[in-house]
This record gives structure tokens, sequence and C-alpha cells, in this order.
């Protein structure tokens, strides 16, 4: 039926604007849009050129003590983070046993990143690595006791170590949790909705401050005499139990997105509840989320800080700290502190969230592979 | 699933749940009993007597009358009002916020449009408490003291103190103004009403501001030649080490909302800008084609579906922002958490009782506001023809 002749396809006229056309079609095209130019250039002399001033211009680099940050008009006092960069990675673990910490974070990075590329494969080996082999690895070399390796008392953590290793905690267990209490939710059988309803929206009502409260406070007068727990353990519980809320409403949402066919196909070929949903539904609908379980993720990394508020350090908490060292009092190194913390925590937070576009983009691509 | 229906009505399935429910009882009751014996070990008493004792300690910030000879009680209200006024401020502060930035990440000038971008990106991407932290102890505590403190017209002044700024004083004849306004303001809402009845009926819009204006411009010049203007301001004055007079926001307070709006403001200007997206390209040139105006465009036809993306996300962005307003415990912003689940409880030593209780409060506020998110989506729902 076709009978038009089609042209050669060119390949698109592409305008290239030269900067001087580009910047009165993007910038001055008209009055208010030139009045909104100069606003946005008087933003950013006054915030980008007060800090590139405070943070380099301004800055001190080296130095051994607070006499290095107290010339006039001083901007950041890089040396102290310098100096306690040890403390801020590892918290107060022993100089000596450190590698051990080391040898971890390699363990976590080894064992993540390959799960983030789609197109690695092994995908159910990474997995079983990452939430079983990983937590047991890393307990055994952190806290030590067994194989030789001295013990290390976990009040001796801190810094980026136990920012990690409580986001990790989260992440590893609240997603397992998650999905049960989103299958609890959606399930048919009475007892078990109304009990997942109710531990979903109680975690997702409260602050997690008053769930920390709760884990470091209430959590030992529940327990027999004589049995306690670690202080980070359970702000490890409160934690997961916190994060495993929001995310069952995540999985949930992906559970809702497929269609009913996919239930009653797989019923039809007399598959049973656990089948249908190993095989045929929560490999789907967790797909569909990755980039809601992603941004979850993002959220309980950054929640982490708050177990400074019951006594745990962790990086924000042992910077904390250390502005009370009297070696390093000015006036500068709050300031500087904060913003390292804000600066490991800012790339931490923005690669995850990258990931997340990127995922989004990946599946959409997909999904219509898929359907055509 | 309804297709798993079958299975709840086969006795094995409730045979599974029974054994969850009495495993839970049984958690329940463990719990329970060790609790019983450990408090009676601690000899702390239990119950919510403790609400009627004399608490014996100051608040720096009260909106309702209290002293170090109040109670417990009246500690758990102040805390509670404390923690619906940082969060009522921040939610206005960050919606304003929100929005402008939200509408700039869409805005045709490119300088505009990174600008709102690196907001977003460098506000949501850092932990909320490292922010209040950093607003609190690096900006306002360094701020100098009174005496130096940063000046704004001669009547706002910043300092390691807080805020200071002039508040109104109402003198003799105020009562004539006021009137004079609310005459006005009811004037307008009943021509609205009017014109809203007229438009129903026969479609013919009636014009109301000119007159609306008109009498309460005359409304006012009365009340003013009559009584002149009543109201003075109360500046604040230095008077030893601290200012006098006005009304003074106390650093913490300053440092909770700076922190909690220009965080949440990022979300919700992501929330904005999806809302403003999610209305399709056609409804514009649709408009366009019938010559409707831009801005009755903008109005009539953009806001009200861009709202209904808008609102229930933005209400879970409220939601969450209350709930993180209880990070004010780091920075001693005499909120619930820090004056009842901090301050009462090392006091008191009933640690069932106030976390109870402030989780408790916590949970009403949200359920209580996702009773009415759901009455809007079904009412939104209903009016979704299809």
């Amino acid at each position: 039926m076709d009978h038009t002749v089609s042209a050669k396809k060119a390949p698109p006229i592409i305008h290239r604007l030269g900067p001087v056309r580009w910047a009165r079609e993007n910038l001055f095209s008209s009055v208010s849009n030139s009045l909104l130019t100069l606003f946005g250039l008087w933003v950013l002399w006054a915030v980008f050129g007060s800090l590139i001033e405070w943070a380099i211009v301004n800055a001190s680099f080296s130095g051994n003590d607070r006499s290095a940050c107290m010339k006039p008009e001083q901007g950041a006092c890089w040396p102290f983070v310098e100096a306690k960069f040890g403390q801020f990675m590892y918290g107060r673990y022993p100089v000596d046993e450190r590698w051990r910490v080391n040898i971890t974070f390699i363990l976590m990075a080894i064992t993540i990143i390959p799960i983030l590329v789609p197109s690695f494969g092994y995908k159910k080996a990474n997995l079983v690595a990452l939430l079983i082999g990983l937590p047991i690895a890393s307990f055994i070399l952190l806290s030590g006791g067994v194989l030789g390796l001295a013990g290390v008392e976990t009040n001796l953590w801190g810094g980026l170590l136990v920012t990690l290793v409580v986001a990790l905690t989260g992440i590893v267990f609240s997603l397992p949790l998650g999905i049960l209490l989103a299958l609890g939710r959606r399930s048919d059988l009475p007892i078990i909705r109304w009990l997942s309803i109710g531990f979903i929206e109680i975690f997702r009502g409260i602050p997690l401050i008053t769930v920390l409260f709760m884990a470091s406070v209430m959590l030992p007068l529940f327990l027999p005499e004589g049995v306690n727990f670690d202080k980070l353990v359970r702000c490890l519980i409160g934690v997961a139990l916190f994060a495993s809320a929001y995310m069952a409403e995540v999985v949930r949402a992906g559970l809702e997105s497929l269609p009913k066919g996919q239930y009653e196909a797989a019923y039809t070929q007399g598959f049973g509840y656990w089948q249908t949903h190993r095989l045929i539904i929560l490999p789907q609908a967790l797909k569909v989320v990755i980039p809601g379980i992603v941004n979850t993720f993002i959220g309980l990394f950054k929640d982490t800080t708050l177990v400074l508020i019951v006594g745990i350090f962790d990086l924000l908490g042992i910077v904390q700290l250390n502005f009370t060292d009297s070696s390093w009092a000015t006036p500068q190194t709050a300031i500087t502190g904060y913003i390292f913390v804000a600066m490991v925590f800012w790339i931490f937070c923005f690669a995850m969230s990258r990931y997340s576009i990127f995922m989004e983009r990946h599946l959409s691509v997909e999904q219509r592979k898929d359907n055509i | 699933m309804s297709i798993f229906r079958v299975n709840w009505r086969n006795a094995s399935s409730w045979l599974a749940q029974l054994c969850v429910l009495g495993a839970i009882a049984a958690a329940v009751y463990w719990v329970g009993s060790n609790t019983v014996v450990n408090l009676a070990k601690q000899s702390t008493a239990s119950g919510f007597d403790f609400l009627n004792y004399r608490a014996g300690f100051g608040i720096s910030q009260t909106l309702v009358e209290y002293s170090e000879d109040s109670s417990y009680g009246r500690v758990l209200l102040v805390g509670l009002l404390n923690t619906l006024l940082v969060a009522a401020c921040s939610i206005l502060l960050a919606t304003l916020l929100g929005f402008l930035i939200g509408v700039g990440r869409l805005s045709q000038n490119w300088l505009i449009e990174k600008l709102a971008m690196i907001y977003i990106e460098v506000f949501r991407n850092v932990p909320l408490l490292l922010q209040i932290m950093f607003w609190y102890f690096g900006v306002l505590r360094n701020l100098p003291g009174p005496r130096q403190a940063m000046e704004f017209s001669e009547a706002f002044f910043l300092s390691n103190r807080g805020f200071a700024f002039p508040t109104p004083i109402f003198d003799q004849g105020s009562g004539v103004f006021l009137s004079a306004l609310g005459i006005s303001l009811i004037t307008f809402i009943v021509a609205r009403v009017y014109q809203r009845r007229v438009k129903l009926n026969t479609g013919i819009r009636v014009r109301i501001w000119r007159k609306c204006l008109g009498v309460a411009l005359v409304l006012l010049i009365g009340a003013y030649v009559w009584v002149g203007i009543p109201v003075r301001w109360d500046v604040p004055a230095m008077a030893g080490f601290n200012y006098r007079g006005g009304g003074n926001l106390i650093p913490e307070f300053v440092a909770l909302v700076v922190g909690l709006s220009f965080y949440t403001a990022a979300f919700i200007a992501e929330i904005v800008r999806a809302g403003i997206q999610s209305v399709a390209k056609g409804q514009t040139e649709a408009a366009r084609a019938l010559a409707i105006p831009e801005g009755t465009t903008l109005r009539l036809i953009i806001i009200p579906q861009a709202l209904r993306v808008i609102i229930p996300p933005l209400t879970s962005q409220y939601l969450n922002l209350t709930k993180n307003s209880s990070l004010a415990v780091a920075i001693a912003y005499p909120d619930i958490v820090s004056v009842f689940a901090g301050t009462t409880l090392n006091q008191v030593g009933q640690a069932v009782e106030i976390i109870f209780i402030t989780m408790m409060i916590y949970l009403s506020l949200s359920l209580i506001t996702s009773l009415l998110m759901n009455l809007y989506n079904r009412r939104l729902a209903m009016s979704e023809a299809r």
C-alpha cells in the first residue's frame, strides 16, 4: 500500500547559536527576563562568591593546631579536618586495628557496586552475598573476638564507619521486612492484614527520634534481667523497623502497579501463593519500584545522623564531639566541620539520587522494549 | 488478592493466623511481665499521676502561662504548642519558598532554572539534622552579641540572642479601626457569594472589585478621621545586656524554622514542578485555541489540575516536617520531645508512660491528617469523570 517514496533521511539541522545569540535568547529575551537574570547573577555573586572566598581564598590549608586558623578574616579551617580525619572515618577504633575497617569498606564496595550495574550478571549470588555474606563478614571483622582478631567494643566504633553500618543494616533488613509487610497488608487473611497495617501506620506516624528513644530507653526494660543488648544494636533494630515501614509502602505501590492478569495467569498455571509471588509478582513489582527503593535508602542514609541524639558517635556526632577539643577551638571550626560532613553526605546522597534517575530511564526503556 | 479468597475460608489459614496472633500475644505478655519486674526493681512509680506533679524547671519559650511551679501536664501542653508553632511557621515558609523555587525550576530563564536546580540538589541531599545544627551552632550562635547586632531598618535586630522585632500596641479607639476592617471584609465576602450565584444562574459576571474597594476606603478613611491611627509600634531597644520591648524569637526557634523550611522547600519545589508538568500540553494549547487569555488559562485551567497532583504529596511533606520538628531536641528548642520526652523523662523516669504519650500525640496528628487527605482524595476521585 505504501507508494510514497521516502526521501533519503538527512541529518537534522542543528542550529548552533553563538554565545551572544544564546544569551540573548535564554537570558535577555524580554525586560522581565533580563531582570530575572540580573537577580540570578546577584544571587550567584552573593552566595558562590562568598563561599569561594570562605572555602579557598581566606581558608587555611596547613597547620597543627588552632594558631593556623586565627588570622583576621579567617575562612575555613581545613587543617582541623586533616588532623581529625582518622577519627572522622573510624571513630575511636584502635589505630592498629583500622585495617579491619578498611577491609570492611572494601567488602561493602565489592558487594554493592556490581549489584547496581544492570548489565552485570550473577544478580542472585550477588544478592545473597550482600544480604547474608556481608553482614556476617563485617560483623566478625569489626567486632572481632574470634579467629584471633582482638575484640573491639561497639562504643569505640564511630565516624563514617558507624554511619555506613547503621545505613547498611537498615537497608539489608528493611527490604525483606518491608516486602513481608507489604504482602501482609495486601493479604486476604484479616488478622495478618490488620497487624501489618497497624505496624506500618504506627511506624510511619511517629518521628524516628521517638523510635530511637524507645530503643535506647525502653528496650532494656522489655527484656528479662541480665539480658542486655548493645546500645548500637538497639539503635540498629529501631532504624531497621522504622525503615521497613516506609519500604513496605514503596513495595506495595509496586505490587499494586501490576495488572491483575499476572496473578490470574499464575493462578491458572496452578501456582500457589508463595510460588506466584516469588516467581511472577515480586520480580516484576520490585523492578518497577527500584527508584522508590533507592529514594527510601537516601532518606534512611540521611536519617542515620539521628543516632547521635541517643549518644552514638556517627560521622556528624564525632565531628560535633571534636569541636570541644580546645587545641582546635576557633570561631571557624564548627562551620568547617559541618561543611565537611555536609560534603560527605552530599556525595553519597547525590550519587544515589542520580542512580535512581538512571534506573528510572533504564527501566522505562526496557518497558518499551517489552511492549514491542 | 481476591483470587486467594479461597484460602482464608479453609481452616489451615485460620490456624496459621491464630498461631501468629498467639505468638504476638505471648511476646507482648513476655515483654509486659519483664517490664513490670524491671520497673518494680527500679522502684519507679507507674500510672499517669506524675502529670499533676510540680515540674520545677523553666522553659525558654512558652505560648501559655507557665512557671516552674506548673505541673508536668502543663509542660506537655507547652511542648505541644511549641511543636505546633514551629511546624506552622516552617510550613508557611517552606510552601512559599518551595513554590517559588518549583516555578523557578520551570523558568524560561536558563540562569534561574539552574540556580533553582542547585538549590534543590544541595538542600535535599544533606541530612536535616546537620542543617539544623549548622544554622544553630554554626551561624546563629556565632553571631555578635546584642550590642553589635545586625540591624535592619533600625527595627529588626539579629544577634546571638535571637531575632528582635517590633510589635504593635493597640491604643484606645483601635476597636473602631478593626471593625471598619471587619465590615469591609464581610462586604467583600457577601459580594463574592452574590457574584458567584449570579454567574451560575445567568452567566453574567458582576463587577464587584471597585465597589468593594470603595466601601473599604470610605470606612477606613472615616475611621481615620474619627480616631486617627491608634496603633503604635513597640520597637526593641538596648537595655542592659539585651533588648527590651517588642518581640523576640529565641535563636533555637529561628534555627529550627530556617532549617526545616529550607530543607522541606527543596522537596516541595520538586512536587510543584512535577504537578505543573503533569498538566498535559494540550490543555494549554486548547485554551489558546479558544482565545482564553494567558492569565486566565493559568488560573482556571493549569493550576486547578496541577493542584490535584500537588496536594497529596504536599500534605505528606507537611506531615514529615511536623515529625522532623522533633529534631528540636538536638538544639534544645523546647518542643514536645525536648521538654517532655527529654527533661520530664529524666526527672520522673517513667519511660513507658512518657514515650507512649509522645508517640500517641504524633500518631494522632498524622492519623488526623491522613484521614482528611483520604476524604479529599475521595472528593477528587468523584469529580473525576470516568
